[in-house]
């Protein structure tokens, strides 16, 4: 199996980092390296092309600087070259202020997840505070509006169906139904088509032309291989689409495609799917996505993860916690947010050198972990929670037995209730000899709760890079 | 040639037809190697794969005096072609036989349960479908309309039911009503998702458990993927030993080259391919057909 494109770049680039000074040769190497980097990971070859030339040409220029060795001299040129190729800035979903309602029309090739981004885009316009219709335009596929149907009710968002015969007219339908349903944004889903089938393609721009959306979107599957770049051309001239959702970032494609459509096209990258949830849709950051390519992981990303978790329940949460200590429900709490985050293998996914780590583990992330950790603490009293320390020989065989767990493994979660207790104890020490103000405490506490991993991993190092990720923003 | 008349016409329409570097059948230099190349991994085949082949040609056509792009042509059709692993048996074909058809989400596995199970009626087999994907919005509606269109029994569970269950009861009602032919869809799932590749596994053991006749586990790969489809096949095929493959959307502009890899790597036989949107339209898997059309047929149309 070929590695991906971040651990190869690391190899390359751990190769340069004994040299003092890079011939043209060795740039030569290393431009190999990403040349065939970037077709692993589907960028199309014209493209790659140009990146790499253009690459090269920086890295032979006099552009470089004094302070940083040659190689990360190196690094720092692919990384805005990629920062660069992928969109410079951050480019947000932009709806007209006056227009009632509002409009979004998803485009895209079969099984691209045209109907799932168009459920996820409802919950999160919901979550802004908008009110969403979907409008169920796929009338081919079967059972696509039962689909559109199911998933609306699950996130809350009426869908409009229409006759559901004709397209264009339920597309209208729903435009004019909006005002009734008292919606604010309508967001259209059509049907999957082949960019040479003529007659649907015909059809995508009736629908453009019937209600005018203020946004065109395009799926764009993020394990598309080369031929993807002739598909956007086409959708692009046709449609005109403004940006693309990226699909299935989930998985353990590198989406080289995002690059393509974005060099192809000129069009913007606004939002990446990246899990079956409804939630799972998170805005498009360049910066981040060439970070996470070139192995310097996604730091600033888990904060602001971290960050929209962290409410104002969390820091009274963490305010009781330094008075009172912290309990057995509290890592409940804790174990939880993890869970929200997305779970422990997309925390570590997220940080520099993460996926190399994952990689060597046997197993992978032992996800379960999570899970396992909760069924123990809902096996103690109430008491048991609040007070950890009076959990005995004899209860942790009552606990392990309700959990269906060892014993060990309730052992660890108390050794690991411990250390944290003790950490808050330190915290605690801190604020009363006053070389903390009260304020920087519970930022503190509130951090280590969103930080801290239930078992494993080295708790203190992942809360250090976090801090260095928020000073560098 | 039904499937290469169909490629033909998409490149037509395509930009693709600009690379038809095999075209004016002349002079062999420097620069045909490197398009050569850059056909190669247009098509998806892969950088390192393309590079490999490439070489080899060159090895080649150097020892056998091969000089103009026609010749060379050929060589690399039948090399390329070489690569796929043949099949020893069709599961289709070979009655009774109980299918499973697994990928990731969006690959057209419903679809092609559907139109599989239209196929196998026509010719002749009694065909039971079960849906096995209990996860999906709508996914049992979907497929239901297919069993009706080709006119077969369905079972199912209402979603959120393990799916592994449904299996055992399309076994179980497969053999009430003698049924040769069962085609079971499940649900898609990313191939890095540890769980859910833990509750197919579960899928496929109770199946090859339960089931007194012969159970294939074949892979849907959309023709649209890139390199990443080499990393799910193997995930997938760690994880539950596949029979072999079914390419899908070979209708658009997409060659599948990815499917030279997986096939070729994984040792799996290619059983079928999606090359329309109708019912009818899965074809037999033919080597030198597909190389020829990753390749280009040395004809603009």
């Amino acid at each position: 199996m070929f590695n991906s494109l971040q651990d190869r770049l690391q190899d390359t680039f751990d190769r340069l980092k004994g040299k003092g000074r890079l011939t043209e040769d060795d740039i030569n190497v290393a431009m190999r390296e990403i040349r065939l980097a970037l077709l692993e990971a589907d960028v199309n070859f014209r493209v790659v092309k140009r990146f790499v030339a253009a690459c090269k040409e920086r890295c032979l220029a006099a552009d470089v600087l004094d302070s940083l060795t040659p190689a990360q001299n190196v690094v720092r040129v692919v990384l805005e070259e990629l920062t660069q190729l992928l969109g410079s800035t951050e480019s947000a979903l932009t709806l007209a202020p006056n227009r009632h309602p509002n409009s979004i029309m998803l485009v895209g090739l079969q099984g691209s997840g045209k109907t799932t981004a168009a459920a996820k885009l409802a919950y999160l316009l919901k979550k802004q505070g908008q009110r969403p219709l979907l409008a169920a335009c796929d009338v081919y596929r079967p059972a696509a509006i039962d689909q559109l149907e199911t998933l609306g009710s699950e996130v809350g968002v009426p869908v409009f169906t229409g006759d559901r015969t004709d397209p264009v007219g339920i597309a209208k339908g729903a435009i004019a139904a909006a005002a009734g349903e008292d919606a604010t944004v309508v967001i259209i889903d059509t049907a999957g088509r082949l960019q040479i089938d003529e007659v649907m393609m015909a059809e995508a721009v009736a629908i453009k032309n019937a209600v005018r959306p203020d946004q065109v979107l395009m799926v764009v599957d993020a394990m598309a291989g080369q031929d993807i770049v002739n598909v956007v051309s086409e959708f692009a001239e046709k449609t005109d689409f403004d940006g693309v959702i990226m699909s299935k970032l989930d998985g353990d494609a590198r989406g080289g495609g995002a690059l393509s459509v974005r060099e192809v096209t000129g069009k913007p990258i606004k939002f990446v799917s990246t899990g079956e949830k409804p939630d799972a849709l998170e805005v498009f950051h360049p910066d981040r996505m060439a970070k996470r390519i070139l192995g310097m992981g996604d730091v600033v990303g888990i904060i602001e993860r971290a960050e929209e978790l962290a409410d104002a329940e969390a820091m009274a949460d963490a305010e009781r916690m330094l008075n009172e200590g912290f309990t057995m429900d509290d890592m409940l709490k804790q174990v939880n947010t993890i869970r929200k985050m997305g779970g422990l293998g997309k925390i570590l996914g997220m940080l520099p050198g993460g996926e190399r780590l994952m990689g060597q583990l046997p197993d992978g992330i032992d996800e379960g972990v999570v899970g396992r950790m909760e069924a123990m603490i809902f096996s103690m009293t109430p008491q048991e929670r609040a007070r950890p320390k009076i959990i005995n020989g004899m209860r942790r065989a009552r606990i392990a037995k309700g959990s269906g767990r060892s014993v060990q493994e309730v052992n660890q979660l108390i050794r690991q209730w411990d250390e944290m207790n003790a950490m808050m104890g330190k915290l605690r020490a801190l604020q009363n000899n006053g070389q903390l103000s009260p304020r920087a405490m519970k930022q503190m506490a509130a951090q280590m709760k969103n930080q801290g991993a239930p078992a494993g991993g080295n708790r203190a190092q992942r809360r250090m890079q976090a801090r260095k990720g928020r000073k560098r923003r | 040639m039904a499937f290469l008349d169909r490629l033909k016409r998409g490149l037509a329409r395509s930009r693709e037809a600009l690379n038809e570097i095999f075209y004016f059948g002349g002079e062999v230099d420097e620069d045909f190697w490197e398009d050569l190349e850059d056909t190669l991994v247009m098509g998806d085949l892969g950088a390192e794969v393309a590079l490999s082949v490439v070489d080899d040609l060159r090895d080649e056509a150097a020892r056998k005096g091969l000089s103009t792009a026609r010749q060379l042509r050929a060589a690399l059709i039948n090399r390329l072609a070489e690569e796929f692993t043949p099949a020893t048996s069709d599961p289709f074909d070979a009655r009774p036989s109980c299918v499973l058809f697994v990928g990731i989400n969006g690959a057209g596995k419903t679809t092609t349960v559907g139109k599989l199970a239209n196929a196998g009626k026509l010719d002749g087999a009694k065909v039971i479908i079960g849906c096995g994907d209990t996860f999906r919005a709508a996914a049992l509606e979907q497929l239901e309309i297919w069993a009706d269109r080709a006119h077969v029994p369905i079972i199912s569970r209402p979603r959120g039911a393990d799916p592994a269950s449904v299996c055992y009861d399309v076994i179980e009602e497969a053999e009430r009503i003698g049924a040769n032919l069962v085609l079971i869809d499940t649900a898609g799932r990313l191939h890095t998702s540890k769980d859910l590749m833990r509750e197919l596994q579960k899928v496929v053991s109770v199946t090859r458990k339960r089931s007194r006749i012969p159970v294939h586990v074949v892979l849907v790969v959309d023709a649209t993927t890139g390199q990443n489809g080499l990393s799910q096949a193997k995930e997938f095929n760690d994880a539950l030993e596949l029979d072999g493959l079914i390419i899908t959307k070979l209708d658009g502009t997409a060659k599948g080259g990815i499917a030279v890899a997986i096939s070729h790597t994984l040792a799996l036989p290619i059983y079928r391919i999606g090359v329309g949107e109708s019912i009818e339209d899965f074809q037999r898997f033919d080597a030198h057909d597909f190389a020829t059309a990753l390749v280009g047929d040395g004809s603009l149309t």
